[in-house]
């Protein structure tokens, strides 16, 4: 069936802002969808509140809004735009919630716009727990006994009728938010509280739990003619328990037998067939380890996280053709774009094998529990390709960036065997280094699957990397052994420490014994037919495919690896759009990268993808194939810069600044130089490597000081300490992670934050914007409410920024990026740091300015001047509008996480309010972000006792638009003293009626809770704020944010203007 | 044990000795399945014939003999990239290490899969060698390769007696496997009581198996037994089985097929029957340059416009160009590369496909087409 010629404009719901459960694979789907759409010559709209993404840029759509994703915006731009079709089945949960709020407001068959890619009763038949079980009973596929219920007691009542444990699943949520598992009653009574507020709908589903068994997923394609397809299965190594997102996955499923395979493929394609999705969906089964019984978990009726996984696992572009299948299409009658010879309607079929792992944020939250459940926690993860299991696993460790490289790498060899028993029993994301552990012990295989359920296929994998370790230990390492060793990707550093012979001799040897890494193809049909995307995975033992050709200047693009916190989609944006401007260059590219989820690992991005991990080792296997003439290393955030040394000792050019200036911005003592060169003040510090010396620092500049290691990003591990106390114990954490790099010490000034980014040719600069940071220093620019332009710096200060930038980008003789944070105190204008590369900044600075920065920054790199490119150097006019770049956190995912902001960054994602005014603005990043005020108006302040004379005001004016202010005793006496009606609480450790009791009781709207600097002492404000969190109440931990939220508040907006984004142009 | 592959144009790949240890010439192809290697080495198709796993992991769920599709293991050899250390699966009865030499197939493991698949994609399928020997001169080991010709396997790999499939108890479970089977397609199941012959020309047993849970019962005849004898037992349906080889070779069967052409009875062919019942017919057959081995391809139905994915094993194809429009028609197509997957013969209650319905390995989405005879049968009846 040939496009539907009704279809003229799209509307493309987008994710909004990232969060845990919902992160960049919707970019990957959304711009891969855009794109597959304007193909065919559709007008396409795109409204999506997170401007860090490729798919709101200008080249992907033809309208672009950058708007919150509610139901009023979505309404009013309908009206606006007129599309003829919605299309919300690419834009994840949040998407297809929004396209059902719609249809239910009546709104889409009253301006006769439809849905396409799926209806509306499709997405009730697989969403609604209740509707999905009929169905699936309809047509005789098994789900586990279950019951929605509405309230505790239904869910208490029918529990007794299974038994314990039972399952908790929130209907319409993401990530399996609110979830979880209970084995008694009290712990059903607490998780089901939890779940049937956090729902939607208020209803959580209450079924027979089935962890242990296997969890099976497959990806499963249908079009409007019913012609069905899987495009993947993939089989979880962790038992059902553990969100598919935080579980090791592999693909293809490697236990199962052709008669499980199938049975469980005829179901998933029955399912979708019943459920008439026209387009992508995933369907989630739990097998029986012992029998052929199995239940249907849960279906997905649009493009998921594991449908990006499965399109980068076999090759097959899932949201493209999702998108063409909307559009009317078949199956048949759309190309497989890796072959070009075949047709989307076949299977792929893989010759490799794939793991996935998770990128959890335990690093971040050192306190936060490390158990895993139905409720997702990882922010990323990382995908790794082999011709076998066990060299899968180890390149996806090492691509997780958390210091991990092989099966030693978490110690758990002080445990004695019956610890090692109970540490087996607790599922968290280090289970398979204490399984590595059990093993060396000798532990039997029936003995470690009847404590983890993980199949002993799976065990004896694991057992055959702790052999080689024991073989390589023993030695002596020979040419076969070696060679056996990186069959299964021991990388040269641990054959090294294992068998105490130095890494350069196990390098020489390699090489003079021809064991070198070869590049194999993904390309979805196993060698069955010539394929012509040229998308590589590594191997030993196996003959080179990849062609080596230089009739052009070849560029290596080094990717930004898993997004975490502190390192985000941004850089991926950064790295695909530098990565287009190298190729309008004339250029070669070729993307280094092993995040699944991003648009830089899609196929048709580069010239050539490698998808592999960022370790010099692997990088330099790619190096020594394709002789690039350089690497830039600028756009992949602290991932790529990392990698500077090394490729700079592989003989590879750094692309645009230097790598020693680079270096120059990260040391302290180089750093200082040129600042004292400059002129340029900078709070007063010291570089130290022990506590002791920390402490001497501390004691010559006077507390509080900032702490932290250099050579991060995210501020991780930075903190801001007010006693020699503070410092022993942040030492302490720090050093828990290997540090090769000095600890910084500086004085902690008081004052607005500035940050800037700019493009440097060398010569001239180019200064887009100013922003300005909401929050007073002391918060990490990442979890800042950020303005464009900064609204309160005067012309003198302008002044001195922008000379600064000058002066630093030229003393650094920056050649592309450059991103510094200022302090502004008093006037006067200090330096916070530097970083000689792109930024998180980047991409919404440069869709409000309508400057494509990276663009920019690349063709500079390759030798153009601003001017020639017809930029006159300088700050940039300012544009018409307001931008305000909210953060967005997932802190609700993270069971005992601090909240409270500090140096250290914590949000996941962000959203964008942009407007003509500065109020509306504020208030359009509020409603992105979520924060939909009031509701009941009742708020809780709590300040420490320097904001005590501050926090006047800000209550003022909450109390002036209405609200109801508890607070404790001390902040309320504050208040009352200055006319200003507060109620006095109970601290928590006090009797009932206290604060607790205040927040459970789902009245509040809002907690304003400013922590003590410094290690807190106090586990009051810990917990309140935990709590607060939890039953999804707004907690603010900064003034400065309250008083914006105050005056989002007292503005609240009417009626919004929408902007098109892609009219902004740069001036 | 070391052991060598060498290939017909001189190419030589080292691995390490699996199964039987004895050398063995063969002609080499390739199966892309990721699952189903014990259902690919007891196919009596691969008769003949060595090959190939293109997906690396093999043997990781070991051999349950329940899912043999036939007595007995019938490549010459098996060339892998690895085999398991243990197998894993609730059903296990033994390792795939295990049931190789127990059926005395030599094979070859360690070995660049992908290398050889690609060579035998762009060069078309070869002979090739499995052995230990380590040949300084490969002059003589070549000429032997050279030499091979797959004959015979029909014969070889047919049952030598006739024998009776009773129809499955429909009221029983379906041998413990959930298909994907509608309960229309059960209840037509239950009372059929249709008697089918089955010419065996190296079946595998899913065929019968499949007719049988419709409620048929299924007579077997050896490949050699005349189309009179088969006429005689007044079958409502004749099913012509899948097998190895040339289809060209099986001068006699042809001839006999040409008899049941000519009968009035129903006839349902899969994959060689499906070639030979298109050579009886006066069209011609050709050798594909690699084949299609598989469960991946998509064939699409000629009348509804349908795609469904096929489990795939064959080297030789119908020519399309070669059909007399008076006698049949194409009536599947693969979309892949346009070859003929199936034809509906005019004026005859009669339809083959070039691939295989009763999966094993593979997908199950054509079982349908087991209906559509049982139908065909049914209609045959009553006019």
């Amino acid at each position: 069936m040939p496009k539907n010629p009704d279809i003229k404009k799209v509307l493309m719901l987008g994710s909004g802002p990232i969060i845990i459960g919902q992160a960049a694979e919707f970019d990957y789907a959304g711009t891969q969808a855009c794109r597959s759409l304007k193909e065919e010559g559709i007008e396409v709209v795109l409204l999506n509140s997170n401007p860090a993404t490729i798919m709101t840029d200008k080249d992907i759509a033809d309208r672009v809004y950058i708007e919150p994703l509610t139901l009023e915006v979505v309404e009013q731009l309908i009206l606006k735009e007129k599309p003829d079709s919605v299309l919300p089945t690419l834009g994840g949960q949040a998407g297809l919630n929004l396209a059902m709020e719609l249809e239910e407001a009546g709104f889409l068959k009253e301006h006769n716009v439809r849905l396409i890619g799926t209806t509306a009763a499709t997405i009730k038949k697989a969403e609604d727990r209740l509707e999905f079980k009929e169905t699936m009973e309809k047509i005789g596929e098994p789900v586990a006994p279950s019951q929605v219920v509405e309230s505790v007691e239904e869910g208490i009542a029918f529990t007794n009728t299974i038994g314990y444990p039972v399952v908790l699943r929130p209907a319409y949520t993401l990530g399996g938010s609110g979830g979880g598992i209970a084995r008694n009653q009290e712990q059903l009574v607490e998780i089901l509280q939890n779940g049937l507020r956090l729902s939607r709908v208020g209803q959580v589903l209450v079924e027979r739990c089935i962890a242990g068994w296997k969890e099976i997923e497959y990806e499963v394609m249908r079009d409007s003619a019913g012609n069905v397809i899987t495009v993947c299965n993939m089989e979880n190594i962790d038992p059902v328990g553990v969100h598919t997102g935080d579980s090791i996955v592999v693909a293809p499923s490697q236990t199962l037998g052709d008669k499980e395979y199938q049975m469980l493929r005829t179901s998933a394609l029955n399912i979708i067939t019943e459920l008439g999705i026209t387009g992508g969906c995933n369907v989630q089964f739990a097998l029986h380890p012992t029998s052929f019984e199995y239940c249907v978990i849960e279906v997905n009726p649009r493009v998921s996280r594991s449908s990006a996984l499965a399109s980068k696992a076999t090759g097959y572009p899932i949201a493209k053709v999702a998108a063409k299948i909307a559009l009317g299409y078949t199956l048949d009658e759309i190309r497989n774009a890796v072959t070009k010879k075949t047709y989307a309607s076949f299977e792929p079929m893989l010759d490799y094998c794939v793991v996935k792992m998770p990128r959890l944020p335990f690093d971040k939250f050192i306190n936060a529990k490390r158990n895993l459940g139905t409720q997702m926690k990882a922010t990323g993860e990382v995908m790794s390709i082999c011709t076998n299991f066990e060299g899968a696993l180890m390149k996806a460790i090492r691509s997780l960036e958390q210091h991990v490289d092989c099966l030693r790498s978490y110690d758990f060899t002080g445990l004695n065997d019956e610890e090692l028993e109970a540490q087996l029993a607790k599922v968290d994301d280090r289970r398979i280094w204490v399984i590595a552990e059990a093993l060396r012990r000798g532990f039997s295989y029936d003995k470690i699957h009847e404590i983890t359920m993980i199949d002993h296929w799976f065990i004896d994998k694991l057992a055959i990397l702790t052999e080689m370790e024991a073989a390589l230990e023993k030695g002596p390492l020979t040419p076969e052994l070696l060679a056996e060793a990186k069959r299964i990707e021991f990388p040269d550093n641990v054959i090294a420490r294992l068998s105490g012979v130095p890494e350069a001799e196990i390098k020489a040897m390699r090489h003079a014994n021809g064991i070198t890494a070869a590049y194999k193809m993904v390309d979805t049909c196993a060698a069955e037919f010539a394929a012509e995307t040229p998308y590589y995975y590594s191997c030993f033992g196996s003959e080179n495919e990849v062609e080596e050709e230089h009739d052009r200047k070849k560029v290596l693009v080094l990717g930004s690896g898993p997004i975490r916190i502190g390192q985000g989609i941004e850089f991926d944006f950064c790295s695909v759009h530098s990565t287009w401007a190298f190729e309008k260059e004339g250029y070669e590219t070729i993307i280094v990268n092993n995040n699944p989820e991003t648009v830089s690992t899609d196929f048709d991005i580069a010239d050539k993808l490698y998808f592999e991990p960022l370790t010099p080792e692997d990088v330099e296997s790619i190096v020594d194939l394709e002789k690039p003439d350089g690497a830039v290393v600028q756009f992949g955030g602290q991932t790529a810069i990392k990698l500077t040394e090394s490729l700079m000792k592989m003989g590879v050019p750094i692309l645009g600044t230097a790598a020693e200036d680079v270096d120059a911005a990260e040391d302290r003592e180089l750093f200082d130089r040129i600042l004292e060169k400059c002129k340029i003040p900078r709070p007063a510090g010291h570089t130290v490597f022990t506590a002791q010396e920390a402490k001497a620092a501390a004691h010559d500049l006077g507390y509080p000081v900032l702490v932290r290691p250099s050579y991060v990003l995210g501020g991780q591990g930075m903190q801001i300490c007010v006693s020699d106390h503070d410092i022993d114990e942040f030492i302490g954490i720090i050093n828990q992670i290997a540090q090769d790099h000095p600890i910084l010490v500086d004085k902690y000034i008081v004052g607005k934050e500035i940050e800037v980014d700019a493009v440097c040719d060398g010569i001239d600069i180019l200064i887009p914007g100013i922003m300005e940071h909401i929050e007073r220093t002391g918060i990490h620019s990442g979890d800042s409410i950020s303005v464009y332009p900064a609204p309160s710096i005067t012309p003198k200060v302008e002044a001195t920024l922008v000379d600064y930038t000058e002066k630093l980008a030229r003393a650094l003789h920056v050649k592309g990026m450059i991103n510094i944070q200022f302090i502004v105190a008093d006037e006067k204008v200090y330096i916070i740091e530097v970083n000689p590369r792109s930024s998180r900044t980047v991409p919404y600075i440069s869709k409000v300015t309508g400057i494509p920065i990276v663009p920019l920054a690349t063709q500079v790199i390759c030798g153009h001047s601003l001017r020639e490119l017809g930029y006159e150097p300088g700050l940039q006019q300012k544009a018409d509008y307001i931008a305000i770049k909210m953060p967005v956190f997932s802190f609700e995912k993270i069971r005992g996480a601090d909240i409270s902001l500090g140096p250290e960054m914590k949000s996941t994602g962000e959203c964008l309010g942009i407007a003509k005014t500065f109020n509306e603005a504020l208030y359009k990043a509020f409603e992105g972000a979520g924060i939909k005020l009031p509701k009941h108006k009742n708020m809780i302040i709590t300040v420490r006792d320097e904001d005590k004379e501050d926090v006047v005001e800000i209550a003022r004016r909450f109390a002036a638009v209405g609200y109801r202010i508890f607070s404790t005793k001390g902040t309320a006496k504050v208040l009352n003293a200055h006319g200003v009606r507060a109620v006095a609480v109970n601290k928590i450790e006090q009797e009932s009626p206290n604060m607790l009791d205040l927040i459970l009781g789902h009245q509040i709207d809002l907690v304003i809770d400013t922590p003590q600097q410094g290690a807190e002492r106090s586990h009051d404000g810990f917990v309140i704020r935990r709590n607060a969190i939890e039953t999804g109440v707004h907690v603010l931990t900064s003034l400065d944010t309250a008083g914006a939220l105050a005056t989002s508040l007292e503005n609240r907006a009417r009626e919004l203007t929408l902007i098109d984004i892609a009219t902004v142009k740069g001036k | 044990m070391k052991a060598y592959l060498i290939l017909e144009d001189g190419t030589v790949f080292e691995g390490q000795s699996i199964g039987a240890p004895r050398e063995v010439v063969s002609e080499i192809v390739f199966n892309t399945s990721m699952t189903g290697y014990l259902e690919v080495l007891t196919d009596p198709s691969y008769a003949g014939q060595a090959v190939v796993m293109t997906y690396p992991l093999i043997g990781n769920y070991g051999v349950a003999r329940q899912d043999m599709e036939s007595k007995k293991a019938w490549p010459d050899g098996y060339i892998v990239r690895e085999l398991s250390r243990i197998p894993s699966n609730f059903r296990s009865e033994d390792t795939i290490q295990n049931f190789l030499s127990e059926q005395n197939i030599p094979g070859i493991s360690g070995i660049d899969t992908r290398a050889l698949t690609k060579l035998l994609r762009e060069k078309g399928t070869m002979n090739g060698m499995i052995t230990t020997t380590s040949y300084g001169d490969l002059s003589e080991p070549l000429s032997r390769i050279r030499a091979y010709r797959v004959q015979g396997v029909v014969a070889a790999t047919s049952c030598k007696e006739k024998y009776v499939i009773k129809p499955s108890d429909p009221t029983a479970e379906p041998t413990s496997i959930r298909t994907a089977e509608k309960p229309e397609s059960l209840k037509m199941r239950a009372g059929t009581g249709r008697r089918v012959a089955l010419l065996d020309l190296g079946a595998k047993k899913n065929i019968a198996q499949s007719l049988a849970e419709r409620g048929c019962q299924v007579t077997v005849y050896p490949s050699d037994t005349t189309a009179e004898e088969i006429l005689a037992a007044h079958p409502d349906g004749i099913m012509l089985s899948n097998g190895p080889g040339d289809p060209k070779e099986n001068v006699e069967v042809i001839r006999q097929i040409r008899k049941l052409y000519e009968s009035d009875v129903p006839i349902f062919a899969i994959c060689l029957g499906h070639q030979l019942m298109a050579l009886a017919t006066g069209a011609d057959t050709y050798k594909l340059k690699y084949g299609h081995r598989g469960g991946n391809h998509p064939v699409k139905d000629l009348a509804t416009g349908r795609v469904y994915i096929s489990s795939q094993n064959h080297g030789y194809a119908v020519d399309t160009d070669s059909l007399d429009p008076n006698v049949a028609v194409p009536a599947f197509v693969n979309v892949n590369d346009g070859t003929n997957e199936g034809l509906r013969y005019v004026g005859k209650n009669i339809f083959t496909v070039q691939y295989h319905p009763e999966a094993c390995p593979g997908p199950q989405d054509s079982s349908y087409l087991f209906d559509r005879f049982l139908k065909m049968m049914e209609v045959s009846a009553d006019a």
